[in-house]
Parts: structure tokens; sequence; C-alpha cells
């Protein structure tokens, strides 16, 4: 299992491009970590999912 | 006044007043900056919404520097974390410092801000430290390599005013940076006072977030900060004191 | 303006040496660099000197009017524009008012509380040609250097008077008195008093380091004069002569340890008001670099010396004095504010109402004399002569009784050695 944002799914073995593919994320306006540390865009593609990871994908929102 | 700029980390900036965009609609934002005449827009760092549509970076205007802060950091670490993911988000180098220990009064624990501080004026960030008003810390953070403090008013969201007055003062008259008054300015006529003080700017937020008209609220503070600005450049004149003065002279002891 | 006569020459000169005398004296070309180091000399690396000496070569004291200086005196913290006000010739007539505003800063910093402590000089050889002072290597006068029982001795005689605070003070002679003798002596203070300060020769870091470890705190350095091209004609010869090096001493102590540093120009000897500016942005700037550090500024003016009894202070008179000190004091609200027993009783008096926050007592300028000055007794040892003549010389009993018949408190000291 693979926990994003905080919910476990299961998409071990799918490259992380191929798991953002599958979603309505807007690739251009997000920015993402990979067990803590920053995974540039141009990785996306080379990235494997494995099992345990912890990707956090975020974004701008409006704040003070 | 057209050579009065703001100077943060080498880049220049007519507006002296630096607009937050939390805790109002985003069809709002581009009236705000527009009538706020603001070029400084704060953003917040989130996970990310999987439906596409809602990005508040089509609501703001181009040419406005963004400013995203580390809000729900709780330590150096995690600030130092959601800096860089927000540099990763490709909107430049700026970043405000901001980090709390505390949800009740959500004040800034000064001493992780002076450990991330550090850390990312060293990765190039233009770093914004949000801070309470301390001499001490203050320096600190100008050794630490900020391009300005950001010492709160009063606590986050109150609009209570300039409740730290003096020690603004204090780190307006010592620090040799630019000092940003943020958090807890409510009126315009507090952030003409802070600006006549020698303030170098406002960052404001809950004042227009809660106002009745947030975009006229944003003009009446604009219009507030430059004349406040315009105040501190002219040099206020005297203030009659009304101080009663000795019945003998101190100075009657002179000879020659 | 009208200036001085400081030439002198002694009829003890050899033909030589009245020679070289004469060739510094009137050769510009005769003299050494003054803004060179010597080789020994640490440089180190700092932005202060150029800073106030480019505030006080655009300083143009004529250009304020009494405006200006209402506005200074009322303004609430008090800028370099106001400072400059404060010390111009239009604030003169304001003098009482500018009075008032410092008494009250003085109150609200040191309420009525002031110092005392007493001047030791230990040595009084000197290898400098310094035109206006008693020591200079050219002036005939008596020669001394107290050894280590000697200067036990004078601390016991002070001791037992009841001062707390000493202030160590040699001519300007490494060879004479070095540092390691300096250090002696101040181990021996710290034995008898509860705080030592130092006016001694400008040293390098290290040597402020080792003298801080022997149990001093406190470092006085007189710059004379800020105004460089006039310093120059002044000091002649020796290593008192390179600019630079004496304006860096304060810098050098506070990152040695030392708790606090003293500032002052001599007042009489250039432009007083650009001196006072100069010896105030001095403490100002080096405040904000060493925050911790406790600044403290003098007001010495020109005093007669032996063999030339015309010297004086030119056009700083008691009131352009008091002027300097109120400025400083609504300037540098925090700073000490001594005034030597070269004042009168009856200016010191007046002025520790208002701005001076310590004062001298018993005090003797010349070498090993404490004994007979403090009880009559002739001692036995012959006594070396003084740098020059002090106006007040009340002892410390007579001072605290006077001070607190000024409605002040004499403290002898608050301070704790760490």
């Amino acid at each position: 299992m693979v926990k994003v944002n905080g919910d476990f799914l299961d998409i071990a073995g799918k490259t992380l491009l191929e798991y953002l593919e599958s979603t309505n994320y807007d690739t251009r306006r997000i920015a993402i970590e990979k067990n803590g540390e920053i995974l540039p865009k141009e990785k996306y593609g080379k990235t494997k999912l494995e099992d345990g990871d912890i990707i956090e994908i975020v974004s701008f929102v409006g704040g003070g | 006044m057209t050579d009065d700029k703001l100077i943060l980390g080498g880049h220049e900036f007519n507006s002296r007043f630096i607009l937050g965009s939390g805790k109002y609609s985003l069809n709002l934002i581009e009236a705000a900056v527009r009538d706020a005449g603001a070029e400084i827009i704060t953003l917040a760092v989130r996970r990310a919404n999987t439906q596409k549509g809602e990005n508040i970076l089509d609501y703001i205007p181009k040419g406005i520097t963004l400013l995203p802060n580390t809000s729900g950091a709780r330590n150096a670490d995690e600030a130092v974390r959601i800096a860089r993911l927000a540099r990763e988000l490709g909107c430049g180098d700026f970043v405000k410092i901001e980090i709390m220990r505390d949800s009740k009064y959500l004040l800034p624990d000064n001493y992780e801000t002076v450990k991330a501080t550090e850390i990312l004026a060293k990765e190039g960030f233009v770093v914004m430290p949000y801070m309470y008003p301390d001499l001490n810390i203050a320096r600190d953070l100008v050794s630490a390599g900020a391009a300005c403090v950001m010492p709160l008013a009063a606590p986050i969201g109150s609009n209570k005013g300039l409740a730290t007055k003096e020690f603004i003062q204090i780190l307006i008259d010592e620090i040799p940076l630019p000092v940003i008054v943020d958090a807890g300015i409510g009126k315009p006529s507090e952030a003409c006072e802070a600006m006549e003080m020698g303030a170098a700017a406002i960052m404001a937020n809950t004042a227009l977030a809660t106002a009745g008209n947030l975009p006229l609220m944003a003009s009446a503070m604009k219009l507030a900060i430059e004349a406040g600005r315009k105040a501190y450049l002219a040099k206020p004149g005297r203030v009659l004191s009304r101080g009663a003065s000795a019945s003998d002279p101190l100075t009657g002891f002179l000879r020659e | 303006m009208n200036d001085n006569s400081f030439f002198v020459d002694s009829t003890f000169l050899s033909k030589s040496a009245l020679e070289k005398k004469h060739r510094l004296e009137n050769d510009p070309a005769s003299r050494t660099d003054h803004m060179k180091y010597l080789e020994d000399m640490e440089k180190i690396d700092s932005d202060v000197m150029e800073k106030v000496l480019s505030e006080m070569k655009s300083y143009d004291s004529s250009a304020y009017t009494a405006k200006d200086v209402i506005a200074a005196i009322e303004r609430e913290r008090c800028t370099i524009e106001d400072f400059k006000a404060l010390l111009s010739p239009a604030a003169e007539p304001f003098l009482e008012q500018m009075a008032n505003r410092a008494r009250n800063e003085t109150g609200k910093h040191f309420g009525n509380n002031v110092y005392v402590f007493t001047p030791l000089y230990i040595a009084n050889y000197c290898e400098n040609y310094c035109v206006y002072c008693g020591f200079n290597c050219y002036n005939h006068i008596r020669r001394m250097r107290l050894d280590k029982s000697q200067i036990e001795h004078e601390m016991k005689v002070i001791a037992s008077s009841g001062m707390e605070e000493i202030l160590l003070l040699t001519g300007e002679s490494p060879s004479m008195s070095s540092v390691e003798y300096i250090g002696e002596a101040c181990k021996l203070a710290r034995k008898y008093f509860r705080l030592v300060g130092l006016e001694i020769y400008p040293v390098n870091t290290d040597d402020y380091r080792y003298l801080h470890e022997c149990g001093a705190d406190y470092v006085t350095v007189f710059q004379e004069t800020y105004d460089e091209k006039r310093y120059e004609q002044l000091h002649l010869m020796g290593r008192k002569r390179v600019f630079p090096y004496r304006f860096e001493a304060q810098e050098r102590a506070l990152r040695a340890g030392m708790r606090g540093v003293a500032f002052s120009a001599l007042l009489g000897l250039s432009d007083f008001r650009k001196d006072a500016l100069a010896s105030a942005l001095h403490a100002y700037f080096l405040q904000r670099k060493y925050p911790h550090a406790e600044m403290s500024l003098s007001c010495p003016r020109l005093r007669p010396i032996i063999n030339n009894d015309k010297i004086n202070p030119l056009d700083v008179h008691e009131k352009q004095l008091c002027q300097v000190l109120c400025a400083y004091r609504i300037f540098l609200p925090y700073v000490g504010i001594t005034v030597s027993s070269r004042e009168s009783a009856r200016f010191r008096n007046g002025i520790a109402k208002i701005a001076a926050t310590k004062v001298s007592a018993g005090v003797s300028t010349g070498i090993g004399d404490h004994e007979s000055k403090y009880t009559g007794n002739e001692s036995q040892d012959s006594v070396g002569d003084e740098q020059f003549e002090i106006n007040d010389g009340r002892s410390l009993e007579k001072m605290k009784k006077d001070m607190e018949a000024e409605g002040l408190q004499p403290v002898l000291n608050d301070y704790l050695y760490v």
C-alpha cells in the first residue's frame, strides 16, 4: 500500500505519473514529496511507487 | 516618491501593503489586489485537491509576487519542508516563515524561526520571518540572513491593533532591515500609525476578510499605509510638551 | 582658530634629540604615515571607523537653526540629525531646556546614582610625542614605574579609603610597561577592588584577552581627536601616531571579552563639535554591533601640563562642555558619562545632577604619591610627575558627602565579575 495525502491506496508498482494521470490533479499546480524528499516534476515518470511509500501532494491555497 | 522603494532580497516594490489571501472567496482576490494596490500576496501550502478547477493561482493577477507562508509548521524542520515544497511549486524564492507551536493563540515560535531562517537563507530563499517582536531574536534573524523581520502587532486574526507598539518601535530603531508589521492590524488608522513610526510595510489579511466590504477596506488600508509612509518621510512636527521645568535653573553653576 | 603653543624645548635634551624634535615639529615629511598600521598591529575587519568619519566630515554645525534644536529637544527618540543640532551653536541659547531633558533621561536610566572611582597611575614612561601631554617623551619630568610591591602599597592606601573601583593607567611605553607588567597589576587590583578598568596604550585582541583574564573588565582609550589631519599634527611620533589602530582599540577589547569600553576626544584639540559628534557615534555604532557591551563617554578638556602652564581648552568653555554633555545624554541615554577631576568641584557637582554618572575622587595623576596625598605622610620613595594638573582634589569621603548634599547617591560599584 502507498500512503497518498493520508489515504492508503493500492497503487504500488505504478509510476507516479501513471498514478497522477488516473486522477484529476492539476500537475502544473502541484508539488510532490516522496518519503520526505521533494520529487522534481521530471522524475514523476521514472519513479516507481513501492509498498510503504508516503506521498504528499500539495498546492497553493489562500493564506495570510 | 517614485524612488521610495521597499527592497526585499534585492527585489524592489512600490507598494508597501502585503496582502493576505486567506479566509475569503477566491473571486474577491482580484478586486482586493487591485484596490489594495498590492504587489505581494501571501499564500499557504496545503494538500492538493483532486478536483480540477479551483486553483488560487488562477485568481491572482499577473505580475504579483507570490509569498508562500509555512503555516502549519510546528518547528523549523517542518517549515523548511514546506518552504522547499513551495519553491517546487515554481513561483519564486520568497517565503514567509510562520512557525506556531501554540494552537490557541497562534503565537510564533521565535527560536524555531531563527533556525529555519538560517537554513532557508543559505538555500537562497528570500526569507521573511514572522516573529514576536523581540530585539535579540530580531538581531539573530539579521545574522541568519533574513530579508526583513515581520513582528506581530497583536495576536493573529485579532484585529486588536498595535498592542506591541513599543517593541516594534525598538525593532525599527535597531534593526537594519525592513520591519514589516504583520498580524493584528485591524483598522487603517493602525496601519497608518505603524507606518508613521517607520515600519517598512504592513501585512494584513483578517482586517480585510472580516470587513463588511472587502475591496473598499483594501482601498482604505492602501491610502492609510501611503499616508503613514509620507508622514514618516516628512518627519512629523513637534508635539508641544507640557512638562514643567525646574524653578531653579539647572545650569546656574556654569562659569567662564 | 586661536591655537595653543604646544612646543617646549627642554634644556635637558641633547643636541641630536632637539634636532629630531624640531624636524618632527616643522617638517611633516619627516613624520611617518599616521594611517598605516605598524607590522605588529592587528588589523580587524570593521566598518565602524568609516561610518563615524563620514558622518563627522559631512557635519556642518552652522547649518542648524533654533527650530531644529527645539524639535530635537522635544522628539522622544533623538536621531543622529537631532544630535547634530544639539551640538550646534544654534543650541547654545537652549542650554537650560537641554539640561532639563538630559536630567530626565539620566533619571530614567540611572536614578540618582553617581558612581565614584579613582585612577591609579602605575608608570609614566612614554614613547610617544603627543605635543599637548605632560608625559610626552620630550617633556622633562620625573619618570617612574612602580614595582609590584609599590603598586600593592598604593592599592592598600586607596582601598583603605573605601574605594571599590579602580582605573589603572600607564604612560604609553610597551617596553617600560609591558602587557605582562600591566597584567600583574590587574591581578593585584582584583585583590583590593571590585572593579578594574584599564587606560593603557592600545593592544591587540590577544593581549586584551590576557588582561581580561588577569581581572580587567573595562577599557578606556581616548582618540584625542577624530580629525585625522589634526591628529597627525599633534601625535608626531610613536605607536600612538597610528590613527586607525587606536580607533579600533575598543572593538578589539570587546572582541576579547571585555564588558565595557570608554571613549573620548580631548576637547580643545580641534573642532570640539565634530569631535563630540564622532565620540558619541563611535560609541553608538559599536553598541549596535556589540549590543551587550557597556558604553561610556568621557569629556576631558585640555589642561596645563608641567613645563607648559599655558595650555588651555580654547573655545570649549564650561557652557560648551555642559552643552556637549547634555547632547550626549539626550542622544545616548543609556551610556555612562564620566567627568574627570580636570573640572572644578563646582562644575562636577552641577553636571552630576544633569548628565554625569561617574566622577573620580582621591585623584592623583602622579606616580606613587597616594600615601602622602591621602595621609599627609611623606612616603619614603620618590614619586613620578603627573600627566596634567587636576582641578578637583576632593577625597572619597568629601566627594560622598558633597554628592549626598546635592541629592545624589554615591555608589562605589554595582558590578559582578564573571
